[in-house]
């Protein structure tokens, strides 16, 4: 009971101090200040910075599973590319045998010269794809219609482009059934495909012109030996991400012949393993931030070690008094570690302001990188426990000392 | 019994050498008293009044205050002693800068059990009682010497102690001061409370119904103030001068001294008025 009111007055007793010393408690805090404020930042820039990306990653889609070939880096299995591409017979095969996939879409690839009248462009990338593909990529069809089961299998010489495939080729605002030539083959517009822009790591290339064929016609049209580019699928769940891999070596390791020992001819990407990679990543640079603050913090613990030391010499008549008064040694001890914590706590609240201020900053100067940063509340418990563990750590020798002082000689003290 | 002390010793070591600072010191202090102990430094004076306040602990010898045994307690219960039985007077009246009078007074009872929940009105009563009912939110340096030094009368007041021990309450005020401070300590004692003023200034001893000697840690002499040879002694000094003055004065020169104007009165005899009445309000409220 008493304990309880001599804290409450000690806690009133210390704000009043640190008020009257405002200067000295500022520069004293300052370590602590600068520590928190920085612990702050990095976490809240961090935090944002790995939201947009866990965004662009879903935007991507979280289920989404990579199978292309690869040449093995042994020397026995020195191959050509087009040896190790995955086959449309292959990627039946997956389709029909791999459980944890809901559907897998090859894709055909190549550049060719698409005209509209007097207008050419080269090298457009022409994707040959599957109907399905519309159900695994979140692509809009934003006029028009999508590809059907029909288009594929009667080799329509249909088409689908993007916004920007309109404006270059100098098309009407509204080209559905208007028909361009694609490698010097009329194609029917069907529809017109949303462009995502990909920003942050997936924002390799520039949105360019892009146009979508049916894979068959594609391949009976253009080119039958064309490449067979990243196969796409999707998973049934995301918890199958290991799954998937065993399945599809499986039936691929079967088909290919390859023996027991032998290197894959192929690979087999989950996005959740990217997103895993870069959730390590992160967690890696937030420990570092933290391992640097915690260095700035510590000190920033010695400052409010000496301040406190100079504080107990400078009142040791005060302790005097107060021992005199009858305050015993546990009250004197507690009434300097309350000070000290206080001072850590009105320190790491000005660098809480200041964090969160830097913070601020970037979300504004940075909209599209930074926008969702933010601070997780973690961070604000973690760095206020942190410097009140400090205050506790480094006062409790300036406070021993205080409640040691021997009355008489304190009260003599000049 | 206010004190009672028996055979008290002290021995300090300084390095090697040990020094006696009280050699087997006796001293009896009933209630309601009002002693001055004087003697030159080194004579233990210091030593005692630490005994006394129970800032510090006897090497061998016994020390009750108001019966209890402080010579076998700890450190903790020492604490609670100063707190509850003592009111502390200082020289340089050792007031908290930055806290009001009333935050001054209630010091004391911030360290107490028993009054936590009447320590404002406590305060202010002690205020009123040392004639500072309107000075409560002025800060120390906002307060004359004399009236710093009545704050600190009010705080040793606050908690009802069984005695007051000032060390030289008056070192720092001038004369008139002293005298106003000397006044509210006799009317202290009137009303029952046990003063025990450590001093070396005569004038002030004499003030006091008794006067204890010390010299080399031991009681020189113990005499109601009005038999003490040194204090008479002194009083006639004092008069004698104060006639040289009155001739120089007569002379239209200033005086040399404002003793003599101030000379306290001789107090008849050694007895303590008989009083019942304590002010201690610790007895009405009890929480």
């Amino acid at each position: 009971m008493i304990l309880i009111r001599v804290l409450f007055q000690t806690v009133f007793l210390a704000i009043g101090q640190i008020w009257s010393n405002k200067i000295r408690s500022m520069l004293t805090t300052l370590g602590i200040i600068i520590g928190v404020a920085a612990v702050i930042a990095v976490v809240g820039v961090l935090s944002g910075l790995e939201q947009q990306v866990l965004d662009q990653f879903e935007k991507f889609g979280t289920k989404r599973v990579f199978i292309g070939g690869k040449r093995p880096d042994g020397i026995r299995g020195h191959r050509e590319w087009r040896q190790v591409q995955l086959t449309i017979e292959e990627v039946r095969a997956i389709d029909e045998h791999v459980e944890s996939l809901t559907k897998v879409v090859p894709m055909w690839g190549g550049s060719y010269r698409i005209e509209n009248g007097d207008r050419a462009i080269e090298s457009v990338r022409i994707a040959g794809i599957w109907p399905e593909w519309h159900d695994i990529e979140n692509r809009q069809i934003l006029t028009g219609r999508p590809f059907s089961a029909l288009d594929e299998e009667l080799r329509r010489q249909v088409c689908l482009i993007n916004e920007m495939a309109i404006e270059e080729l100098n098309l009407n605002q509204d080209p559905i059934g208007d028909f361009i030539l694609i490698a010097g083959r009329r194609f029917q517009i069907i529809g017109i495909v949303e462009t995502i822009e990909l920003t942050g790591i997936f924002a390799g290339e520039e949105t360019s012109t892009e146009a979508f064929v049916p894979f068959a016609t594609a391949r009976f049209l253009l080119n039958p030996y064309g490449v067979i580019i990243p196969t796409w699928g999707e998973l049934k769940s995301v918890d199958d991400a290991e799954t998937v891999k065993q399945e599809v070596a499986f039936v691929l390791r079967t088909m290919r012949g390859i023996e027991p020992g032998e290197e894959d001819t192929f690979q087999v990407q989950v996005m959740q393993n990217f997103i895993d990679q870069f959730n390590t990543m992160a967690n890696v640079m937030k420990a570092g931030a933290g391992g640097i603050v915690a260095i700035s913090l510590l000190v920033g613990g010695i400052g409010i070690m000496n301040i406190m030391l100079v504080s107990v010499s400078e009142r040791t008549r005060e302790i005097g008094l107060r021992k005199a008064m009858g305050a015993k040694p546990m009250i004197i001890l507690m009434q300097f570690l309350v000070e000290a914590i206080v001072l850590c706590l009105a320190g790491a609240a000005v660098g809480l302001a200041v964090g969160q201020g830097l913070v601020f900053l970037a979300r504004t100067v940075s909209p599209e990188q930074l926008g969702g940063a933010s601070v997780p509340p973690w961070a604000i418990g973690l760095s206020v426990g942190f410097s009140a563990g400090i205050g506790i750590v480094f006062g409790m020798f300036p406070a021993i000392k205080a409640a040691r002082l021997n009355p008489i000689d304190a009260l003599r003290h000049e | 019994m206010a004190i009672e002390i028996r055979n008290l010793k002290k021995v300090y070591k300084m390095g090697v050498e040990r020094v006696h600072a009280l050699r087997g010191l006796d001293l009896r202090i009933e209630d309601n008293e009002f002693v001055a102990i004087m003697g030159a430094s080194g004579s233990g004076k210091s030593t005692l009044l630490n005994m006394i306040g129970c800032l510090d602990r006897p090497t061998s010898g016994r020390y009750l205050l108001s019966g209890k045994p402080t010579h076998k307690m700890r450190s903790g219960q020492l604490s609670r002693i100063r707190n509850e039985e003592i009111g502390f007077v200082f020289q340089s009246f050792e007031l908290l800068p930055r806290a009001t009078a009333l935050k001054n007074v209630m010091l004391p009872l911030v360290y107490s059990r028993q009054h936590m929940f009447t320590a404002r009105k406590r305060a202010k009563e002690a205020l009123e009682r040392v004639g500072l009912g309107d000075r409560m939110r002025h800060k120390p340096n906002q307060l004359s010497g004399g009236q710093r030094q009545r704050v600190a009368i009010a705080r040793a007041l606050v908690n009802g102690p069984s005695i007051i021990l000032a060390d030289e309450p008056t070192g720092n005020l001038d004369s008139t001061t002293t005298q106003e401070i000397i006044a509210l300590f006799k009317e202290l004692h009137r009303e029952g409370q046990t003063i025990i003023i450590v001093t070396h200034e005569e004038s002030v001893a004499g003030h006091a119904e008794r006067i204890v000697r010390l010299c080399d840690g031991l009681v020189q002499s113990d005499l109601p103030a009005a038999k003490d040879p040194l204090h008479r002694e002194y009083r006639r000094a004092v008069a004698a001068a104060a006639q040289v003055a009155a001739h120089e004065i007569h002379a239209d020169k200033p005086g040399i001294d404002a003793e003599p104007k101030t000379l306290p009165e001789p107090v008849d005899n050694g007895s303590p008025t008989p009083t019942t009445r304590k002010i201690t309000p610790s007895k009405e409220v009890t929480p």
